[in-house]
């Protein structure tokens, strides 16, 4: 009896697990495209701003090319897009990982001339404390914009810092480990892209869709 | 009374998840730091709600009584996880400014509070009634604590709105002063607390003054919480 009845509530469970799983599988299957392709337009959308429409005359969407450098703050492969004017090299962005925000790994986006002045930086996506280090993100403050046009002397460059620690960059009220980390990432790898700016423009780098199945 | 005016009454005010059941704080103290984002868990919290709630009251004939909070925690994640997909996929913004509270709702303990103690005693179509005064009564006190928040620390109401409603809503932002330094403690989860307590204690006020009044009268009640 008691037997029985455990199994017909461990099959009734089972239904119910099944049931459920497949309802969710069909809504993320039917949502899947979607969701991809805001992903995606959040990016093209972000390049749109960082890159003027005078600085390039190919899609950029499609000059995305799949870069491994942990100077990009991850080992795995992040995409770079690559901008020219009638052939000519004008701009280099890449997606970049600041490891160390407060809470979890901060993407950004990065976008410098190919002489290492820093066209514009937008966080894509973040876990910051809202109200506080939330202010990184272009839509509560910004001071995201305050890159704009800097540029880089060196690995020791004192002035890439916030004004704490002797830097050129605001800090925000209440928190200063989420402006510090981004600002390093950024350091680290707008260096990078500059120091490698001619190759990484005739380099043949696997394609981003390619590269992600 | 009717039974739909009585659920009515239960789910803004007597019974208040918020206010009286106190479940669902977590994300109720934490994303109600400005209007938009209040408005937008709010409305996610509803739907999971009314949906769990009438799915729960459809299946309470073969569920055994054994079996039901496993089947029940299964039903509440499906309907999350439904919803942060679609969130996911057509208000995208606003998603990502929720951000980790989304999947939370499946911790909200009204959801899981109200299936338990109404809907898997009830007929589906009291059931859903059930879940929408419920999740109106949450929404309420979650856009309330969202503004006071919201004009406290930041002196703007509906900032962000057309994250959640389109572009249209951009010009329903109001700015009712500019505050150079925002007032922190209203932004922090401190300022949740204090604010949500404010609002509590107003709440009693109130019931304490319309029993005063009511005192002639003797009414027995025993309120049920879950």
């Amino acid at each position: 009896m008691t037997f029985n009845s455990m199994q017909k509530n461990g099959l009734l469970l089972a239904a119910f697990a099944v049931i459920a799983t497949s309802l969710v599988i069909g809504v993320q299957l039917l949502t899947e495209d979607k969701i991809e392709k805001q992903q995606q337009q959040q990016v093209l959308r972000t390049l749109n701003q960082l890159i003027p429409p005078a600085l390039h005359d190919n899609d950029l969407y499609q000059s995305c090319r799949l870069l491994e450098d942990p100077a990009l703050g991850t080992r795995k492969a992040q995409p770079l897009y690559r901008a020219w004017v009638d052939g000519t090299p004008t701009a280099l962005a890449a997606e970049i990982v600041a490891p160390d925000g407060y809470s979890g790994a901060i993407h950004l986006l990065l976008a410098i001339k190919p002489n290492g002045e820093v066209l514009g930086v937008r966080t894509l996506r973040h876990k910051e404390t809202p109200g506080l280090g939330d202010k990184i993100d272009v839509e509560k403050s910004n001071w995201i914009k305050s890159f704009a046009e800097k540029r880089i002397r060196g690995e020791d460059d004192t002035r890439w810092a916030v004004q704490r620690d002797g830097g050129m960059f605001d800090q925000f009220t209440g928190a200063t480990i989420t402006p510090r980390a981004v600002i390093s990432a950024v350091k680290r790898a707008t260096l990078k892209l500059q120091q490698q700016a001619d190759v990484l423009f005739n380099a043949d780098l696997p394609h981003c869709q390619e590269g992600q199945q | 009374m009717n039974e739909y005016q009585h659920l009515t009454k239960q789910g803004l005010w007597d019974n208040n998840p918020a206010l009286v059941q106190l479940l669902g704080l977590c994300p109720l103290l934490a994303v109600t730091a400005s209007v938009t984002n209040a408005l937008g868990l709010g409305l996610a919290t509803l739907f999971v709600l009314v949906g769990s709630n009438i799915t729960v009251s459809l299946v309470r004939q073969f569920v055994p009584s054994e079996i039901r909070i496993p089947v029940f925690v299964m039903v509440i994640a499906t309907f999350v996880t439904i919803i942060q997909l679609l969130m996911n996929a057509y208000v995208f913004q606003l998603y990502q400014s929720l951000g980790i509270f989304i999947p939370l709702i499946v911790t909200n303990c009204a959801i899981i509070g109200r299936a338990e103690a109404y809907a898997s005693k009830n007929p589906w179509q009291r059931a859903a009634f059930d879940g929408l005064a419920m999740g109106v009564g949450f929404a309420l006190v979650l856009v309330v604590l969202g503004a006071m928040r919201e004009i406290i620390g930041n002196g703007t109401l509906f900032d962000g709105a057309e994250l959640l409603l389109g572009e249209w809503a951009a010009q329903l932002r109001i700015e009712l002063f500019t505050v150079n330094y925002p007032l922190l403690l209203a932004i922090l989860p401190p300022g949740a607390f204090i604010g949500m307590g404010f609002i509590i204690a107003l709440k009693n006020k109130i019931d304490a003054v319309r029993s005063a009044r009511a005192e002639k009268k003797t009414v027995t009640r025993a309120r049920v919480t879950a």
